[in-house]
Parts: C-alpha cells; structure tokens; sequence
C-alpha cells in the first residue's frame, strides 16, 4: 500500500476543513481504509477536538520534526475505528516550527504504512498553507457559498496551479437549499461559474456540527445526519465510486455524476 | 553594507536585501548564497529578500524551492527584479513583487501616449483573484478576468471572456487605450488617470467597449465599423 497525501485548505477561515477532514477521515476508515490525519494548525489545533482525541495527546508533530520522539509515538489511535490514526499540531508553538520539506520526509516515511494520509491545512496562504501542501497528492479546496470564501477560494486555487499542484477539487460546505432557492445564497452553479475546478463534494449547513463537535464524535458515524451523509459520499468518491450529489433544491439528489480517482 | 563573494553580491537597500546575482549556474549561485547565510544566521533571521535575477530564465520550480530553503532559515523572499519576461511572469504567477519603489533605471521609462507597436501580451487562461499582469503594451486576455484580478497595461486591453476585476488601461498616462470585454463588469475601471466603479453591481455584463470621451469614462456596446 502506497498512501494518497490529501490536503484540505481553502484560504477563508471558518469554513469547515477541520470537520471535513475528520468526517472524511471517518468515512475512509469505514469503508476498511487505513487512515492518518495530520493537524497542520500549529498554535491553533482543532482536529483533536473535533475527533475527540485531545485527552489523548502525549506527542505531537513538532515533537516528530524536532527529534524528540518517533513518528509511531505521535499516532494516536482512535478506538472507534480499527485503523484510523492523528497526528496532533502542537499547540504551544507556532508554524515556522515545521518546514514543507520537514512535511514532505514524515509524508514520505508514512506513505507505505497507509492508505491515505489526510492532511488539515490551516487558513491563509502562508507558511501553514505552504507546509500543508508541500507534500499533496491532491488538494481539496473548501468554499462555503458565499462571496468572501469563494474570492479566497479563487485566490488559493490560483496559487496551486501556479506552483503546479492543481488540479485541485471543490467541497461547498454549509449550503442552505432555502435561501439558495429564495435567491439569498449562491447556488452550486454559481460557485462553479467562478472557480471552474471540478466538483466531489456539496455539504449542506447542519447545526448537528456543532453538537458533533463539542462531543468528539464526527457526524459521519450518524446515518442520519445529512452533513454526515454528504462527508461519507466525498470518502467514496476518493475510493473511486461514483455517487450522486446532493440535489439543493429539492432535498433529493440528481444525476451529476462525479467521474471518480484520476 | 556591501558583502561580495565572486559570484553574488548582497547590499542593505531601503527594502530589505538585495540579492545579485551574476551569470553562473543557478545551482551554484544558490548554494552560494545558502553557505552566506549559514556563516551568519542571526544576520539574516527575518531578513527580507529581493532577488536580482539578471538574466537567468527561471521556472516555476527554481523559484518555489529557493523561496522555500530560505523560508526554512526565516528570511523572506518578497520580489524578483529580472530582465527576463519569463522570470519574471513566474514570479508575478507566485505572486512575488517585479518592481521596487525605486524604478530600476531611469532610461526605462515609456513615453508618454505612444501606444506600443510591439507584440501584445496574450495571456490564454483566465486570472484568477490575486493574480496580477503588468505589461507595457497591450494585453489580450484569452478567458476570464476574475473579481480580485488585476491587469494594469500601458496600453489597451481586450477581455476574450467575462471581466469582473480590475483593469487599468493606458496606466502610463495614454488616454487613447481602451478596455473591452465580451462580458464587460469589471469590479472597477481605469483609464490613464480616471477612475470608474460599473453602475449596476453584480449585473451580467455585456458585449461592450469603454474609453475616455471628453475626459469622461463612457461605455457603450461594440458596434462594429
């Protein structure tokens, strides 16, 4: 098994990487997959909280990169799912304590140990972005819709052309059939329209997230929660199955097909 | 403060660093100057790094990685100067300054008014925000001008797509140049010196052409003849 390096970034603050990255990781180790997660928010970690690993954390990535311990000690195993594992960030540093080339050896090491390493990669676009990217496969891009993310969203897709690490592919997190249909919010179209990067995955707003969040337990394990729903879709999609999206507007789903891995 | 190995020179300026380069092989001028600032880290710890280029012509790759390795010492690479237009386009692309305040050279300056008979830059994809074209002449997008986008030409600019950024026309003073689009919404007009915003915010734009007429922007649908 040779592992897929997957980064979530998106630019905009706020707009639901960290809980993607932990529902999708969740959806994958489902479905038999050997997952790590790695926090590339250091200072400000949340991937932790979100799968309710924070209690857990002896080592942490700085502690990798730095010497002080060896990778396997910084996997936190969770117990829910037989192999899915985080790397924590630390929390009381700050980004220039990991280079991208320090991300691109610990990928590297990790890669015939696992079927994906997930990468959380924190807002902006400087050095956590840069080091977060550094070793992708592939990159998510996260957008809600709405004008800011998306201006962001254009911005970061931008960068990772011009650094050669596109094609890039879009999640819309926190969409609201309601307002999309009363003409209050951007619909998947016209997020499109502007981004023009292929689609492999729509979120709807679910207030289930928060709930989610403060327990440590992501949604993907609820059947019924429709986020949680729309989070296992995009883990298929990664593992090459074809799965409908999500139909905003008539709380159904339609016929876009999303054509699978490259 | 004037430091010179045989192959770089590095002098304190108002910005920063100022890093030359001359013309050896790039491989040996980077390992030059990585070894400079090994001798002396706490000298160059959060430094800011412009980069003389010359006439290197330099790809995506080179520039990631050197703007990389000195990231990783904490010095900051912020503009590439270079006298050539393929360096220079990879910069702008990683979104590193070309210019400093100072211009490089008075002789280079434009006429004023001349519209540029050379080559029009043609530029086949669309920009996405945060990009940013600059370009003595005129300028030929082949797609989209995103809102966040900028092009900022000495001469005219034709938009083969939708234009929803910002686009400066005849930016050294030619009140002759034009600006048009297929779909003409730009997020914010200019024309030599006069400045406009579109009337109707976030209306699908059509076919049209605006120019300065009488000292005012005007713009009106193409008409061919």
């Amino acid at each position: 098994m040779t592992a897929s390096v997957v980064t979530v970034t998106s630019g905009k603050g706020g707009v639901g990487k960290t809980t993607s990255v932990a529902n999708i990781a969740v959806g994958l180790a489902s479905q038999g997959q050997r997952v790590v997660c790695i926090d590339g928010d250091i200072g400000l970690r949340n991937l932790d909280v979100v799968l309710g690993l924070e209690n857990r954390i002896v080592y942490d990535l700085v502690d990798v990169v730095e010497g002080r311990c060896r990778l396997r000690q910084a996997m936190i195993r969770d117990k829910r799912l037989p192999e899915l594992y985080l790397i924590p960030a630390a929390q009381t540093r700050d980004k220039s304590a990991v280079s991208p080339s320090d991300m691109v050896h610990l990928c590297d090491e990790l890669r015939q140990e696992c079927d994906w390493i997930l990468i959380d990669s924190p807002a902006g676009i400087e050095r956590g972005f840069r080091n977060s990217i550094a070793a992708a496969d592939k990159v998510l891009v996260m957008t809600n819709p709405e004008v800011s993310a998306v201006r962001d969203a254009d911005r970061v897709i931008g960068i990772l052309d011009a650094e050669e690490k596109g094609p890039a592919s879009l999640i819309i997190n926190r969409i609201k059939p309601a307002m999309v249909k009363r003409g209050d919010m951007l619909s998947v179209e016209d997020v499109l329209d502007l981004l023009a990067i292929q689609l492999i995955g729509i979120v709807p707003e679910d207030e289930n997230v928060i709930v989610a969040s403060n327990r440590g337990t992501p949604m993907a394990f609820d059947d019924k929660s429709r986020a949680g729903q729309a989070f296992q879709n995009i883990a298929k999609r990664l593992l090459g199955e074809e799965v409908p999206f999500l139909d905003v507007e008539n709380q159904g789903f339609f016929q876009r097909i999303f054509s699978g891995r490259k | 403060m004037l430091k010179e190995t045989t192959t770089i020179q590095i002098k304190g300026i108002r910005e920063g660093l100022l890093v030359s380069f001359g013309d050896e092989d790039w491989d040996i001028l980077t390992s030059a100057l990585i070894n400079q600032i090994n001798e002396r880290p706490n000298f160059y710890q959060s430094a800011r790094i412009v980069l003389d280029a010359g006439s290197h012509t330099l790809g995506v790759n080179e520039l990631v990685s050197l703007r990389d390795v000195l990231s990783e010492h904490g010095i900051t690479l912020w503009a590439v100067l270079s006298n050539s237009s393929t360096t220079e386009q990879t910069a702008q692309n990683l979104g590193l300054a070309t210019r400093i305040s100072k211009p490089k050279s008075i002789n280079d300056e434009e006429p004023v008014d001349r519209i540029s008979d050379e080559k029009a830059l043609w530029i086949q994809h669309t920009l996405r925000s945060g990009t940013r074209i600059e370009f003595p002449g005129n300028v030929i997008v082949f797609g989209d001008v995103n809102p966040g986008a900028e092009v900022m030409a000495g001469g005219s600019v034709l938009v083969w797509g939708r234009l929803r950024g910002l686009v400066h026309a005849g930016a050294n003073g030619n009140e002759e140049a034009v600006v048009g689009a297929l779909e003409f919404s730009p997020m914010q007009l200019r024309i030599a010196g006069k400045i406009a915003v579109s009337p109707k915010k976030n209306a699908k734009g059509k076919l049209e052409i605006a120019k300065l007429v009488d000292g005012n922007l005007i713009a009106e649908p193409w008409k061919s003849g």
